[in-house]
């Protein structure tokens, strides 16, 4: 039964799921940015915590698939300590994953992240992937305060 | 249950056996489009291979014969949901091309600044967005009648709203999100003793109920074919006669043109002058063969199979913990929209698919409809003639392994 999806999903998706890890509100965040899938409906905000150019601490909120639960769950766990340049660079390995790209995929850089490679075999998913890092980006650049996958 | 041909019918459509992710294709998207018979593709690949020409233009054989086949399936159309004239049937692409069409024409002409149109706000977007770009040409009004948790339009609320500024009523006959069915003889009957015209967006109801617009007394009445088993991009508007007579052309251009100097124009009859440039002739002539296909079955059966089946589905997927049902209107067609505790319905969606299962997960084109019920998208089953028990064991089956798989 589902032995076709175990490649998406996977066990560690499912426990990101049900426990993300830095879900709350980050009341004193330098940056705070909203992400909208409006094809689904996902909708999280992410809080950061910057030092100069490094980011030390991330959180979120908000509603969504386990896909994108545990995408966003798991991105504020990598990019704690990272530069703004080292998180930038891990979402155009991230992109090149989920979207196809694999043989060029630095393993050690992405980490755990590496259980999202999934979504490539279900374009119709991909974004509930990258809606996280879509919002990172927004949020690194700081250019708006609201973004949206469409 | 048992007279119904269900095992013949799902013979007639070939996509039915295919293999979805080395499955049996279980297709329960049919509100979103349904599939198509072979007698409509064959009456597709027919006209392209004998009869196909341009249509009311030629005097040679082969456009006589495409335009006897295009202005047959007109006639199709007119006697399946009893208008009483082909002038009264217009072919546009789709419902929202027709909603578009007389927002444009008919409510640009007759509504000013201060006057109201009412919808409900269990519409579609196609039922929705081309009313509020009327109002902000006009300065016009769009008033919402609310709805119930179970679903259902609070009817006292649509009558209070119904005022001698409402200059338009738009109402869903049936909805695709929550598969309500709308009491439009109430509705109509209320309008019309106020003189208020009424249009009826019957994309959903099309294919699940017989529809006779004359003894419902609407205005206009919208549907799309390729939810009515005919093929995608054609769909049709029906006016009254007297209301298209007076209201002015949509597009400009071939065919619906009399006489044309580069001083006047003057415009063709009813229909063509709202069927501008060459129409979608093919997909009229399948259209025309999805009507005669449904017409062997009969509109009345297919209700009723479709009741039996919808009730069965209902009463599985209430036994299951943790589903709540989005829609419980008393009057409901064959559509079974749901949310599971914790899973949302992309993930139902996906799960289902490795199943072979086709189900719709999102909002549907009805984001109000989703913030009413504070969700952010539901899963939906929309069941179509083809579809049995079976089927829905299947499904139940399937919803109840992913709850499991989530835990
Ligand atoms: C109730 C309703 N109205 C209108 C439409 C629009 O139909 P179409 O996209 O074929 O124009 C749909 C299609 O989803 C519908 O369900």
């Amino acid at each position: 039964m589902f032995d076709d999806l175990r490649d998406l999903y996977q066990e560690v998706i499912f426990d990101h799921n049900r426990n993300p890890r830095n879900f709350h509100v980050m009341e004193a965040a330098d940056r705070k940015v909203e992400g909208f899938n409006p094809l689904c409906g996902d909708r999280l905000t992410l809080f950061l915590k910057m030092d100069g150019d490094k980011i030390i601490d991330a959180s979120f909120q908000g509603s969504g698939c386990a896909i994108s639960t545990a995408s966003v769950s798991l991105m504020t766990e990598i990019v704690k300590g990272k530069t703004e340049a080292e998180a930038e660079a891990l979402f155009t390995q991230f992109h090149e994953m989920t979207t196809g790209k694999e043989e060029e995929i630095n393993l050690e850089a992405i980490g755990k992240l590496a259980v999202l490679a999934g979504v490539r075999e279900y374009p119709a998913r991909v974004k509930c992937a990258t809606l996280a890092w879509h919002t990172l980006d927004a949020a690194l650049k700081n250019e708006q305060d609201s973004i949206s996958t469409e | 249950m048992t007279d119904f041909p269900v095992e013949k019918i799902r013979a007639d459509f070939p996509i039915l056996q295919e293999k979805i992710r080395n499955k049996p294709l279980v297709y329960l998207d049919n509100a979103a489009s349904c599939q198509k018979p072979q007698q409509v593709i064959d009456s597709i690949v027919h006209l392209y291979s004998h009869e196909y020409a341009n249509v009311h233009r030629g005097v040679h054989t082969l456009s006589v014969k495409a335009t006897d086949r295009y202005e047959g399936a007109r006639e199709k159309v007119q006697q399946f949901i009893n208008a009483q004239s082909t002038k009264e049937i217009i072919f546009v692409r789709g419902a929202t091309e027709a909603i578009n069409l007389i927002a444009q024409t008919f409510a640009k002409e007759n509504i000013k600044a201060g006057d109201e149109i009412l919808i409900t706000a269990m519409e579609h977007h196609s039922n929705i967005v081309p009313w509020q770009m009327l109002c902000e040409q006009t300065g016009a009004v769009l008033k919402v009648a609310p709805i119930n948790l179970q679903g259902e339009l609070i009817y006292a609320e649509f009558e209070n709203l119904l005022t001698d500024k409402t200059k338009l009523v738009s109402v869903v006959h049936m909805s695709n999100a929550l598969g309500t069915v709308n009491p439009v003889e109430k509705i109509i009957a209320a309008a019309k003793a106020k003189k208020i015209p009424v249009l009826l967006d019957g994309a959903q109801a099309i294919p699940h109920m017989s529809v006779d617009v004359q003894a419902l007394g609407c205005d206009f009445y919208v549907f799309s074919g390729h939810k009515l088993y005919a093929p995608s991009g054609i769909g049709v508007l029906y006016g009254k006669q007297a209301l298209l007579e007076a209201m002015p052309p949509y597009q400009g251009g071939g065919d619906m043109i009399r006489k044309v100097t580069f001083e006047e124009t003057e415009y063709n009859s009813l229909p063509y002058k709202f069927e501008a440039g060459t129409p979608n002739i093919a997909d009229v002539v399948g259209l025309g063969a999805a009507i005669d296909y449904l017409n062997t079955i009969g509109m009345e059966r297919i209700a009723a199979y479709e009741a039996e089946l919808l009730d069965y589905a209902t009463e599985k997927a209430k036994q299951i913990q943790g589903l709540r049902i989005i829609g419980e209107a008393g009057a409901k067609g064959a559509i079974l929209s749901f949310v599971l505790d914790k899973i949302h319905p992309h993930d139902i969606g996906t799960m289902l698919d490795s199943l072979g299962i086709a189900i719709r997960a999102g909002h549907h084109c009805a984001m109000p409809v989703m913030d009413f019920f504070e969700v952010p998208a539901t899963a939906r089953a929309s069941f179509a003639m083809y579809n049995t028990k079976e089927e829905v064991d299947i499904l139940m089956a399937g919803i109840a392994d992913l709850i499991e798989i989530f835990g």
